[in-house]
């Protein structure tokens, strides 16, 4: 037997060993494949920022016709709803309290003769400013509602109002704006990342903690061939991993899929070997599992946070802005994203995919190297 | 239960915790970093957001519309492009999020009175951000498009609006944060803490020796809670502190009321930890448990930064089950709103089973006697 050969033998036992280990018991099974699914999910159903059907408390000081009209207006747009009514003012104060309702809408007595009249009531709007993005959202929307009635309401009561600009906006990739066609592409992203990384992050430690570690330094395998024996199977894994939430995304989610399957299996591929790769990293400094944990945690907070999977990267700091290229998972969201959402291909992915090849490359790298100077 | 021992526990764990530096760091220095860190990073105030420009008319009129979305502070126009296919070339790039175009004729029409369509073409890919813009970009037309039409008189309406926020009145995205990422943090740091203190017992095999004495399960789960809790007030402490000067976070509500809530979520994160490091007994699966069970629930499913009124019924059902659910409640209405038990008693109450569910649960699936 060649050297080679004898040494690709000794990778597939190795491997074998390793797929063993991991699906050694039913749990274990579990947690790999029906884990990401069941993240994938709850993190796709909760992942979610439209406003829609925003809790409203209504008190109606006027109880006319035109009042009536103007809530059918809140409405009709499906952004309203009504929680609750009452006629005291103090009520809606107690409904914004308990969170029962987000947004309280007063309508003045006399409303329907003012308009009538041409005197302009005000119609009172409070928020609640306790999250600030839906707050953002639901008085905008409100805002537009009452623009519009008055433009209506001024048309059939013959008030003569000039006309001026018109605001006729389009939204591309998404026309009906739905957060969760642009969300769901990222939940894969991260599912994958954090699943490589508990995968790779102890596959060390553990040899070491257990003592096993040494039977394999005494066995023929080099130390590559041990790293290749580790890291193989966790990437095929994770390969499997994506491939199968991808699927359920796809079958269970209405997202589109514009782009090319080759090109994000590429992105993917990449962007695992760097997530692979530095869980390995850490699993070579780590002393204990306990460590490894933490390392893996402490690396897995921010690369979430700064990935623009949660909220863009460009109203982050600058600082957090320029932090955030070194991070494998904001490139791949972009990757992902643009793949399914926008049908991007290489012409304008390069760059991303560029960032991903040299992480990719770095971090095989310099786990290799780590890998032999701690064996 | 025999006060002693329990103590005895108590001390045995703390002295651990303080030998080992790694405990220490997580206890005493993650928890302030985490908050500096996400509270500077986690901006949801969507400002700046970048524009392109195609004018097709070129006049005055034109370009003080331009003016009016680049000085809202909302916009920031970052090219002028002659053609619109330009302009969609850096749309499809995420170069800019937005395309204005205003027509040729935009003064004439304009002045005569007969209306002009001016087009704002969005990136919908991002719906939230694109919804965001949608909302100031009507405002930003309305108020100038009335101030055009009227010649420079106060713009009138039919209707006014009158509207008003309440709780965080310049709607920064940082006040509903910081509250929020006490609750997520003190899941995460009760969760890493616990889970792998029973584990490590186990994998040392100092269990054995623990089995060896006379102390009882529950003098064993609350002796080795109690530091952790005591732990846990004092990060919280920190936070809350730290929210307040770095980011001035309001504090409207009442101090006793926000420790005793603190207290029992703590019990019932603790509690939760160690029953999962007791059942599970490997480090290794106590650890993928413990972070599949806390963070991300903590971070997605707790009202933190998604609402919880938007998720399907089932989801809304689920995040019952989420501790951090009540907490964030809980925080955000004391700092933030300044209730009091009349309004946070629900919260209250199903923090307390959860914390006893914790605890019983942690008491329960421990077993000190060796397996065979």
């Amino acid at each position: 037997m060649t050297g080679r050969r004898a040494s690709l033998l000794r990778v597939r036992r190795m491997v074998a060993k390793e797929l063993r280990q991991i699906f050694r018991d039913r749990m274990s099974a579990q947690m790999v494949f029906g884990a990401p699914i069941l993240m994938l999910l709850l993190l796709g159903y909760a992942v979610n920022t439209d406003v829609r059907h925003v809790a409203t408390f209504l008190v109606d000081h006027d109880r006319t016709a035109g009042s009536r009209a103007l809530v059918d207006a809140f409405t009709a747009s499906g952004y309203f709803r009504v929680a609750g009514t009452s006629d005291r003012p103090a009520d809606l104060g107690r409904a914004l309290d308990k969170g029962t309702a987000t947004v309280g809408l007063e309508i003045p007595a006399g409303f329907e003769a003012d308009v009538k009249a041409g005197r302009s009531p005000a119609v009172q709007l409070i928020v609640d400013g306790t999250n600030s993005n839906t707050g953002t959202l639901a008085s905008g929307y409100a805002a537009k509602i009452l623009q519009d009635l008055s433009v209506r309401l001024a048309v059939t009561s013959g008030v003569a109002m000039p006309r001026g600009v018109e605001l006729r906006s389009r939204a591309w990739f998404n026309p009906s704006l739905e957060s969760r066609i642009y969300n769901v592409p990222a939940v894969i992203g991260v599912i994958v990342l954090l699943m490589s990384l508990m995968l790779t992050s102890l596959a060390v430690v553990r040899e070491r903690e257990v003592g096993t570690l040494e039977q394999l330094l005494v066995s023929p395998l080099s130390a590559t061939e041990l790293m290749l024996g580790k890291t193989i199977p966790v990437a095929f894994i994770a390969m499997a991993q994506i491939t199968l939430i991808t699927t359920v995304a796809l079958l269970w989610f209405d997202v589109p899929f514009r782009g090319s399957a080759m090109l994000l299996t590429v992105g993917a591929v990449l962007f695992i070997l760097s997530g692979l790769s530095f869980g390995l990293f850490i699993s070579t400094l780590a002393n204990t599992q306990q460590e490894a944990f933490l390392s893996m945690f402490l690396f897995l907070l921010p690369a979430i946070i700064l990935s623009g999977f949660m909220y863009p990267v460009d109203t982050m700091p600058r600082f957090f802005q320029e932090l955030t290229l070194l991070n494998p998972l904001r490139h791949f969201l972009e990757v992902i994203r643009g793949v399914f959402l926008k049908g991007l291909g290489l012409r304008e992915l390069w760059p991303q995919l560029t960032f991903l090849t040299v992480m990719a490359a770095g971090g095989v790298l310099g786990a290799t190297r780590r890998f032999k100077a701690t064996l | 239960m025999d006060l002693h021992r329990f103590w005895a526990m108590a001390r045995k764990e703390w002295i651990q915790i303080r030998r080992d530096p790694r405990s220490m760091i997580l206890a005493f220095a993650l928890p302030p970093f985490l908050l500096l860190f996400f509270g500077y990073a986690i901006t949801w105030d969507v400002e700046d957001i970048r524009l392109a420009v195609v004018d097709h008319d070129r006049t005055a009129a034109s370009r003080k519309l331009v003016e009016a979305f680049a000085s809202s502070g909302y916009f920031t126009v970052t090219e002028h492009v002659a053609t619109v296919a330009e302009a969609e070339e850096d749309l499809v790039r995420t170069r800019v999020r937005g395309v204005l175009t205003i027509p040729v004729g935009y003064d004439r029409e304009l002045r005569s009175g007969k209306g002009v369509p001016v087009q704002l073409l969005l990136d919908g890919a991002d719906a939230n951000t694109a919804n965001i813009a949608q909302t100031y970009a009507s405002a930003i037309m309305a108020r100038h498009a009335l101030g055009e039409v009227l010649g420079g008189r106060k713009p009138a309406q039919l209707l006014r609006l009158e509207p008003r926020t309440w709780y965080n009145p310049n709607l920064e995205s940082r006040h509903m944060i910081v509250p929020g990422l006490i609750a997520v943090i003190m899941s995460i740091i009760a969760a890493m803490l616990t889970s792998l203190t029973i584990a490590r017992e186990w994998e040392r095999g100092t269990m054995e020796q623990l089995a060896a004495t006379p102390v009882g399960r529950l003098e064993v789960i609350l002796g080795k809670l109690l530091p952790y809790v005591g732990i846990g007030l004092f990060d919280v402490t920190m936070i809350v502190v730290a929210g307040i000067v770095f980011f001035g976070t309001p504090f409207n509500g009442s101090v006793l009321y926000l420790s005793v809530l603190t207290l029992l979520f703590l019990v019932g994160a603790l509690g939760l930890g160690v029953f999962i490091s007791a059942a599970v007994k490997s480090q290794r699966l106590a650890t993928q448990v413990a972070m599949v069970a806390t963070y991300l629930p903590a971070l997605l499913l707790s009202g933190f930064l998604f609402d919880i009124a938007s998720m399907p019924t089932f989801l809304q059902g689920i995040t019952f089950l989420v501790p951090a659910r009540y907490y964030v409640a809980v925080t955000r209405g004391i700092m933030l709103k300044g209730v009091g038990p009349s309004v946070l008693w629900l919260q209250a109450v199903f923090m307390i089973a959860y914390a006893t569910l914790g605890l019983g649960l942690a008491v329960t699936f421990f077993k000190k006697e060796l397996r065979a």
